[in-house]
């Protein structure tokens, strides 16, 4: 198919070429940015957490009366869900991957250093790696001695008695890899506070804080032996087989209520609603962008179906002329097609540079990277492919034009 | 004239109906995905106290010691604010009125007999709370300064928690039970709920969303054990049940200062505060900032910023669909060229047609309106089910029920420039002769 005399054409229609290239262009520019978009949302709810996630229980109750003792309560409780059937290991944490509410600590690698290295999250709570299920890459789990109460840590804080506080911890692999790169991070020690050192006794190959928005340190996690008494910040737990949890659940509550009848459960949950609640609004943000992309690919198609239709009919009379002089349907055909593929490549070309600069904006407000080169050839196929669709019905319509439209009316 | 414009306008539609079903369609997709995000826009960036905004201001201290210092943000002052400073601050009642507050999750137990504990949002704050943030009594009134230093064990309780305990009725002077202590009721609140949520900015992850629940003096909420929700450390020994004494940051000062002349000797007064500070040597820094309302929530992003996104995409969207309805308005008003010619031969001027197919865009650009607002109607209505905190606000209001239509009569106009031009220029003779 010569290109030569549809170029010509279109220069005699420049409005209407140019409207269509600038609509195309326009549309791709905004599509790229769009399934980009996209991308980084499905890849952020991706993000690992590092836990057994469709094993998972969490429960937290609350009590009418504070309990005198709470860590008789504590370890009654714990004693209580590990009667429940079906109950694989039992845990007390306070907080969870994706759980939102965290507690959080500056590190440094030196005591005197004025300046943290970093912030990480810091779990605390019994059992929580065999419960959780993170791997333990090198070194050993915490031991039943290493754990040390919460209020006694406190106060060995303030008295400056180091006896009281904790002396190990576990640390993520990939918070490991960013203190000490290319170390090995076992028996190096961990600054909370100048008086407060961590011993790094083991290594886990994942576990996600619970605020993870920020995906580069999504892994800053440490487990530090620390006990609570039971509270209504404190989670319980549960790890059990994924068909049987919702019966646990249901005996763990009525469990945890022989303990306290007057107790409130103020939250319960598995940890596949944790992931979802969580990621809610990156499932809605990207809901929406398939919707927008949908509607202005639908928008942009029928403007091509409603610009081309009117050059069909603009044209029947050469097209008659040309069928006259021998052109065949096929002709007729390719010749709408070709010159719709011309049209979408300027517009393409010219979406790819208004791309970059959408894309240039976006980062400069919004903390996204760079559109990546793979975005600007799928843009460019969606839309020839939109357009060779689109203009096919005109093009049709023209091509059954009959010949003897030439001899008509002239 | 206008009737007859609009008489050939409506004729010439309906001769290409599916022309026309094409660009109202899409006029109508792009004025409701706009008018849907801006009506979010709008509700998330409104002024939550219209008529008091102005006056209120925020003051921000460094109170990092020399050290410990605050590396969280580099140039930014921290958001909260320790409890001697906060207290030193409201103590020297420099300014016309100032409270200082804290959020808190409290248990609270009806009175009934099978009456069943819940957690409800509380706020621990001080006596100036309510008359500097105009919040509105159905019943009794707020605490005096003097109940906040005898610790007085009163509360001010939200109108659908009244409903809720008491079926709305007055209720003052009856007790609740606050996280196992009794609390007696001085005052019910109307319905009242500030958009955002401004005092409690950086003090609960909520920013959006219902009022909050119970308001009690903050000495006696902690004197009581109630903890705030945000706590934010700067040093060892930060024991929740100490947070007075302890080296971290966790309520939020708010003053009123009615003039530009009152705001600027309260700086003056902060300032000179954060100097003395350092010069007893317990803070590092002296800065010290004191924003208004608005910038105050505008610098600290209080929209979030997929809301801002979105509207931006709704815009991008916009302009598709009119450089859409350019085309094919262009397309159609070419068509009838012999049309206009035989119109331009018998007289019409360039005007008139210009005029003509103006209103033709005009017409389009009505019904694109209403079918945009339902497009908008639809689009809220699928933001009140999403799950986010401001998802029960989106609601269309009179101003951009309005608004719509001046986006669609304006968006529909300017699509309906080039093809009017183009209309009118056509010269009569040559398609005189063609036909």
């Amino acid at each position: 198919m010569d290109i030569l005399p549809i170029l010509s054409t279109l220069r005699r229609h420049k409005l209407t070429s140019w409207l269509l290239i600038l609509e195309i262009a326009l549309t791709c520019a905004i599509v790229c940015n769009a399934v980009f978009l996209i991308g980084q949302r499905l890849q952020r709810m991706d993000m690992p957490s590092g836990v057994a996630e469709h094993e998972l229980l969490q429960i937290q109750v609350a009590d009418v009366t504070s309990p005198s003792n709470p860590y008789a309560r504590l370890a009654e409780d714990m004693a209580a869900l590990r009667q429940v059937p079906g109950v694989l290991s039992v845990a007390s944490s306070n907080e969870v991957p994706f759980g939102n509410s965290s507690s959080n600590g500056n590190i440094r690698l030196d005591p005197a250093q004025p300046e943290r290295t970093l912030n990480a999250t810091t779990y605390f709570g019994e059992n929580l790696v065999q419960t959780l299920g993170p791997r333990l890459v090198s070194g050993r789990d915490l031991q039943s001695d290493d754990f040390v109460d919460v209020e006694a840590a406190l106060k060995g804080l303030s008295t400056g008695d180091s006896k009281s506080l904790p002396h190990v911890t576990l640390i993520t692999q990939t918070l490991a890899e960013r203190l000490w790169p290319g170390q090995n991070p076992l028996g190096r020690i961990i600054y909370l506070t100048p008086t407060v050192g961590l011993r790094v006794v083991g290594v886990l190959d994942s576990l996600a804080r619970p605020n993870a928005y920020d995906q580069a340190k999504a892994q800053y996690s440490m487990v530090v032996p620390l006990r609570m008494g039971a509270d209504k910040d404190l989670s319980y737990l549960i790890r059990a087989r994924p068909e049987d949890r919702a019966n646990v659940l249901a005996a763990a509550l009525v469990a945890l209520k022989k303990v306290d009848p007057q107790r409130v459960v103020t939250m319960q949950r598995s940890f596949d609603e944790v992931r979802r609640k969580f990621f809610q609004d990156d499932r809605a943000m990207a809901g929406m962008l398939v919707g927008v992309i949908v509607a202005l690919l639908i928008v942009t198609a029928l403007g091509i179906v409603g610009l081309a239709s009117f050059w069909v009919a603009q044209r029947r009379r050469t097209i008659g002329v040309r069928r006259a002089l021998g052109a065949t349907r096929g002709n007729i055909l390719h010749y709408f097609q070709t010159e719709n593929f011309v049209l979408a490549t300027f517009g393409i070309a010219l979406g790819m540079v208004l791309a970059y600069g959408v894309n240039l904006f976006l980062m400069s407000h919004y903390e996204l990277p760079r559109l990546p080169g793979i975005y600007f050839p799928v843009g460019a196929v969606l839309l020839w492919l939109i357009g060779q669709l689109a203009v096919l019905g005109p093009a049709l319509r023209a091509a059954a034009v009959p010949p003897v439209v030439a001899t008509r009316s002239v | 004239m206008f009737a007859y414009y609009l008489d050939l306008a409506l004729h010439s539609l309906r001769r290409n109906k599916v022309l026309t079903t094409l660009m109202v369609l899409a006029l109508a997709l792009g004025i409701g995905a706009t008018i849907t995000t801006l009506t979010v826009l709008k509700l998330l960036s409104g002024d939550p106290l219209p008529q008091k905004s102005t006056q209120l201001f925020y003051p921000q201290l460094d109170p990092y010691p020399k050290d410990q210092p605050f590396s969280r943000s580099g140039k930014k002052l921290p958001w909260l604010m320790s409890y001697v400073d906060a207290m030193n601050l409201l103590h020297a009642r420099k300014a016309e009125r100032q409270a200082v507050m804290a959020m808190s999750e409290v248990k609270v137990t009806p009175q009934a007999q099978d009456g069943k504990p819940f957690y409800a949002h509380g706020v621990m704050t001080t006596a100036d709370f309510f008359p500097m943030f105009d919040a509105p009594f159905q019943y009794g009134a707020g605490w005096a300064s003097a109940d906040d230093e005898s610790r007085e064990q009163v509360v001010v309780i939200a109108g659908f928690l009244n409903d809720k305990l008491f079926g709305g009725a007055n209720s003052v002077g009856r007790t609740i039970h606050i996280d196992d202590r009794d609390f007696r009721i001085i005052g019910v609140l109307r319905p009242w709920a500030p958009q955002p949520r401004f005092y409690a900015l950086h003090l609960s992850g909520r920013n959006y969303g219902m009022g909050d629940a119970v308001f009690m003096p903050l000495l006696s909420a902690r004197a009581d054990g109630m903890t705030p929700s945000t706590v934010m450390s700067y040093g060892p020994g930060s024991d929740m049940q100490h947070l007075e004494t302890a080296p971290s940051i966790w309520l939020g000062l708010w003053v009123q200062l009615s003039s530009t002349d009152e705001a600027s000797a309260y700086k003056l007064f902060l300032g000179n505060y954060a100097q003395q500070q350092v010069a007893l040597g317990r803070f590092q820094l002296s800065r010290v900032a004191l924003s208004d309302l608005m910038s105050w929530l505008h610098n600290e992003q209080v929209v979030p910023d997929d809301v801002r996104l979105q509207a931006g995409l709704a815009f991008g969207f916009l302009l598709i669909c009119v450089v859409n309805t350019v085309g094919l308005l262009l397309a159609k008003c070419l068509r009838r060229s012999r049309e206009i010619g035989v119109r331009r031969a018998l007289g019409a001027s360039r005007g008139a047609i210009f005029a003509q197919f103006m209103v033709e865009a005009g017409i389009v650009g009505v019904a694109g309106g209403v079918l945009g607002l339902g497009f908008a109607e639809l689009g809220l209505w699928g933001i009140r089910h999403q799950p986010a905190q401001y998802a029960s606000l989106a609601h269309l209001d009179l101003s951009m029920f309005l608004f719509t239509f001046v986006v669609a009569l304006v968006s529909s106009l300017i699509a309906g420039l080039l093809p009017a031009w183009r209309a009118c220029v056509v010269a009569p003779a040559p398609q005189l002769k063609a036909a």
